[in-house]
């Protein structure tokens, strides 16, 4: 499986370890958050409102370098909107479980 | 160059201000989690540029982009591919950037940018244009942006640290100054007769010595502005 990694965040701040520490601080902070209010939403079956959490989820998968992730990501949010469908809620789950594992430690 | 940045994502907004730190001649006079917030600083503020989220919950960006009448260039930050025809059918947008944004195309976005002011400074003063010909204006209405029509309004009364609009079937409640709110109203239909009151002229239905009456309402006029009321008043 794609594993999550910091090179997006390290190009950017080109040693700035203050803006390194910022963002993995948000991340750390965000991260579990979003995702519980997803996974309530889904339970709910607030399919509109399931999708704008993976959009906002989408984001932090992009940060992250997570680029089979981010596809996933913006197909089920698609899926989610157009016609309520669900099949890649497993994968979606798996991958915001992986990105919470990684940043946890940081 | 002053700019903005608008998104409701905490990483998405530190994220464009790094960038725009790494590049000289910008900066960042504001950042806001909400478009409503934006809108109430550039209605006192100027700025060159905006770097705006389009997927905003409640208040899109092109909501946004809409509600300004004379909006300064525009650069749109998003996660979504597919929105880019619809962006550049705002002329105000000058570029679209995918998130995560890399440096190198944030670079070539800022030279659009600069290529730009540099011919608006060539050809124009780089000052807001005064709001000429517009007939509406909007208010913020327990966070949402509510649209009066100039003609439909009646009365502006000022209530502490909030004016309450009249209009002709409502009467609205927003955070705000009569000193604002007048300096929006054509003064061509709107006069301030007393301290605390705006009346539409067009409204009156008739004027006692120190008041005027407007549907129901009596409002006071001050002797210092009875004369400009009088004056403005097409008498027989």
């Amino acid at each position: 499986m794609e594993q999550p990694n910091l090179s997006y965040i390290r190009e950017l701040s080109e040693g700035d370890h203050v803006f390194e520490k910022k963002i993995v601080q948000i991340l750390q902070k965000e991260l579990p958050e979003e995702y519980k209010e997803f996974l309530r939403s889904f339970n709910e079956r607030k399919f509109k409102e399931t999708a704008e959490n993976v959009h906002k989820l989408k984001h932090k998968i992009s940060i992250l370098g997570l680029v089979k992730g981010y596809e996933i990501a913006s197909t089920f949010e698609e899926d989610l909107k157009k016609d309520h469908k669900t099949h890649l809620y497993k994968s979606f789950c798996s991958i915001i479980e992986v990105m919470i594992d990684f940043i946890k430690p940081l | 160059m002053d700019c903005i940045i608008i998104d409701d994502d905490t990483t998405a907004r530190l994220i464009v201000s790094k960038l725009c730190n790494k590049v000289p001649n910008i900066s960042i006079v504001g950042e806001f989690s909400n478009a409503i917030e934006a809108i109430k600083f550039l209605n006192n503020n100027y700025v060159d540029v905006i770097f705006l989220d389009i997927h905003m919950p409640s208040f899109s960006g092109f909501d946004f982009i809409q509600t300004l009448k004379n909006p300064p260039k525009i650069v749109l930050t998003t996660s979504d591919k597919n929105q880019a025809f619809e962006a550049f059918e705002y002329p105000s947008v000058i570029d679209y950037l995918l998130k995560p944004i890399e440096f190198s195309r944030f670079e070539k976005s800022i030279q659009k940018l600069e290529s730009y002011l540099i011919q608006k400074k060539e050809n124009t003063p780089m000052l807001p244009e005064k709001d000429e010909g517009t007939n509406e204006l909007y208010v913020n209405v327990d966070r949402r942006l509510v649209k009066i029509n100039f003609s439909d309004i009646n009365i502006v009364e000022a209530k502490g640290d909030y004016i309450k609009i009249k209009t002709e079937n409502k009467s609205h409640i927003v955070h705000s100054t009569l000193k604002k709110i007048e300096e929006k109203l054509p003064n061509e239909i709107f006069l301030k007769v007393h301290r605390s009151f705006v009346i539409n002229l067009s409204k009156i239905i008739d004027i006692e010595d120190n008041s005027v009456l407007i549907k129901q309402d009596v409002i006071p006029v001050s002797r210092s502005n009875r004369s400009e009321l009088m004056k403005r008043l097409n008498l027989l």
